[in-house]
């Protein structure tokens, strides 16, 4: 019996020892699904040149990724949307204080299947498909077809930026709640009536969707979230910024991972996964995170 | 010694008991309490007959759980529907007409399928399942209520096949003997001796498999399209009491109201699934006792 006993003792030590271990030279970053496969691919070329090192890159959204930061459960947060107020105080409460760094610019992209003939819209009309107003494809220029919407869940920070920046009020209760970005590409594709919305790195290499053109008004010249130009010089109205956050100005492997985010060879891959890299304003405030 | 050692093992099984007992007690108290404080800011009427739930609303928060309500019993319903048949007919095949060669390899199969992550069920659904749903009934996309049906149906299979076999099976041969004695054909004996006999185990194994319908989260949540609007019907998408929690949870700062309405629909579906074991439990016990 007590054989058994002094058994199951070392084995629980065995167990806890091994689960503290490896975490100390691990860098955990968690959240956005937009900016998932990109952070990945950077950590992936990071550990290229730093074989020592140990990036582990998880999703789940930028909410999840924030409640993870205020948590102290990871390192670095990607987000796609900014801290509320609200969060920023409760991390503050936990004694995290957290700075924001940009790593890229994405031109938030409105996608329909590829045989719809609508391929421009204001941003106005997008608020109103998406609020549930507009609900047959008629009252924008297209067939006489119910709209099917596709939007993300309420975890996702495009989600959120998309609610507050363009819709400014809630979601139709008919929108179906994908899982991710890629999911809402999928289902467009299949859905002659679908309309969704994505991170451009989504778009650029996607087959049987149309990438709606965009204006600010009606009037305004419709411009695409593909071309770097129309999104740089804001004509493509649905900009915006794709953030990390991390618990005060970062030290040690967390700067290094993020010196080479913004280095020129993280912004070709930037680049290279169809996202937009930092323009100067951005570079500056990095600059202030960074100090 | 060996007394001791007869009395250790006593004490380890009773031990285990207590303890199993004890966690079920804390689970309880635990989802009791964390709910309590919701309550303080959400009206009770609300959040019981109110069909609009959206804790994040750029608007107004509102916390009504009738529409995930409604949707978990749809499903579950459709789950039933399908499964029921299916199972039962499966059982009796297993345990009255198929020889032993046909049972020793259908019976491990069927367990298999029992050990299908839900996560691959919900992966099935988006690919082979809503697609397929689309094409039948000319829809524009399949995740819908259906969908979530016909997987947790095959996912409610194993437990209905084998314990409504296990009820078959332990009704007495007598019983079969003397109808075949009294000229019943095969069929008649099945129809109206066997089942009737083991009616209630059959009864109690699709109450177990309508309590792993009800539970389930992963594949409903990919698969449904979880659109937070009232159902209108099996086409439409739903959105279950517990895809709601599974992806609000990860994004929710603590001890908010969110957080703790969150805990409130974790009550409700413990009582739920409380009442249907303990429903399977009766039903089962009766069944017992008449032998």
């Amino acid at each position: 019996m007590f054989k058994y006993l002094r058994m199951l003792v070392v084995a629980s030590m065995f167990l806890t020892s091994a689960a503290n271990g490896n975490a100390q030279d691990m860098l955990q970053i968690k959240g956005s699904d937009t900016l998932i496969n990109l952070v990945q691919r950077l950590s992936e070329e990071y550990m290229k040149k730093n074989p020592e090192k140990y990036i582990a890159v998880t999703g789940g959204g930028s909410g999840t990724g924030i409640a993870a930061l205020i948590n102290g459960k990871c390192d670095i947060a990607n987000a796609s949307r900014l801290m509320k107020a609200k969060e920023i105080s409760q991390a503050n409460g936990r004694g995290i204080n957290p700075k924001r760094v940009v790593i890229a610019m994405d031109g938030l992209s409105v996608i329909t299947n590829a045989r719809n003939s609508v391929d421009k819209l204001t941003v106005d009309e997008i608020g109103k498909i998406f609020r549930g107003e507009i609900t047959n494809w008629k009252e924008v220029g297209g067939n006489n077809m119910p709209i099917t919407l596709y939007g993300r869940q309420s975890n996702s920070g495009t989600f959120v930026f998309f609610r507050d920046a363009v819709l400014k009020g809630d979601y139709s209760q008919r929108m179906k709640r994908m899982n991710g970005n890629a999911q809402i590409v999928e289902a467009v594709k299949q859905d002659t009536s679908g309309i969704g919305y994505v991170g451009v790195g989504y778009v650029k290499d996607a087959e049987g969707i149309n990438v709606v053109r965009a204006a600010l008004k009606k009037g305004m010249e419709y411009a695409s979230p593909l071309n770097p130009y129309d999104v740089k010089s804001g004509k493509y109205p649905i900009v915006r910024p794709l953030n990390q956050y991390i618990n005060g100005t970062p030290k040690g492997e967390v700067r290094n991972f993020i010196a080479f985010e913004l280095s020129q060879e993280g912004q070709k891959i930037v680049k290279e996964e169809g996202f937009y890299p930092i323009p100067d304003e951005y570079r500056e405030f990095n600059e202030k995170s960074m100090r | 010694m060996a007394k001791f050692k007869e009395k250790a093992i006593q004490w380890f099984f009773f031990l285990n008991g207590v303890f199993v007992v004890i966690v079920l007690l804390g689970i309880f108290a635990l989802l009791i309490f964390t709910s309590i404080p919701a309550f303080k800011e959400i009206d009770l009427r609300e959040f019981l007959f109110s069909k609009n739930w959206n804790p994040t609303s750029y608007v107004r928060p509102s916390y009504g759980i009738v529409s995930m309500l409604i949707s978990t019993f749809m499903v579950t319903l459709g789950a039933l529907l399908i499964a029921v048949p299916l199972g039962i007919g499966t059982a009796a095949y297993l345990s009255d007409v198929a020889t032993s060669r046909v049972r020793e390899i259908a019976k491990p199969i069927i367990e298999i399928l029992a050990g299908i992550p839900s996560v691959v069920m919900g992966f099935l659904g988006i690919v082979l399942v809503g697609p397929l749903i689309a094409k039948i009934f000319n829809l524009h996309n399949g995740l819908n209520a259906l969908n979530g049906s016909i997987l947790l149906a095959v996912m409610a299979l194993p437990t209905i096949i084998s314990l409504s076999e296990d009820a078959l099976k332990s009704v007495p041969q007598s019983y079969q003997q003397a109808s075949l004695a009294l000229g019943a054909s095969h069929w008649q004996t099945l129809i109206r001796v066997k089942i009737p006999a083991a009616l209630s185990g059959i009864i109690a194994a699709c109450m177990l498999g309508m309590g792993r319908a009800i539970g389930e989260t992963m594949t409903v949540l990919m698969a449904t399209g979880c659109a937070p609007a009232m159902p209108r019907g099996f086409l439409d998408s739903v959105r279950t009491l517990t895809s709601t929690i599974a992806i609000e949870l990860g994004e929710v700062p603590y001890n908010t109201t969110h957080y703790y309405a969150l805990f409130g629909i974790g009550l409700v579906l413990f009582v739920i699934t409380f009442i249907v074991n303990m429903a399977s439990d009766i039903i089962l016990h009766k069944y017992e006792r008449k032998r």
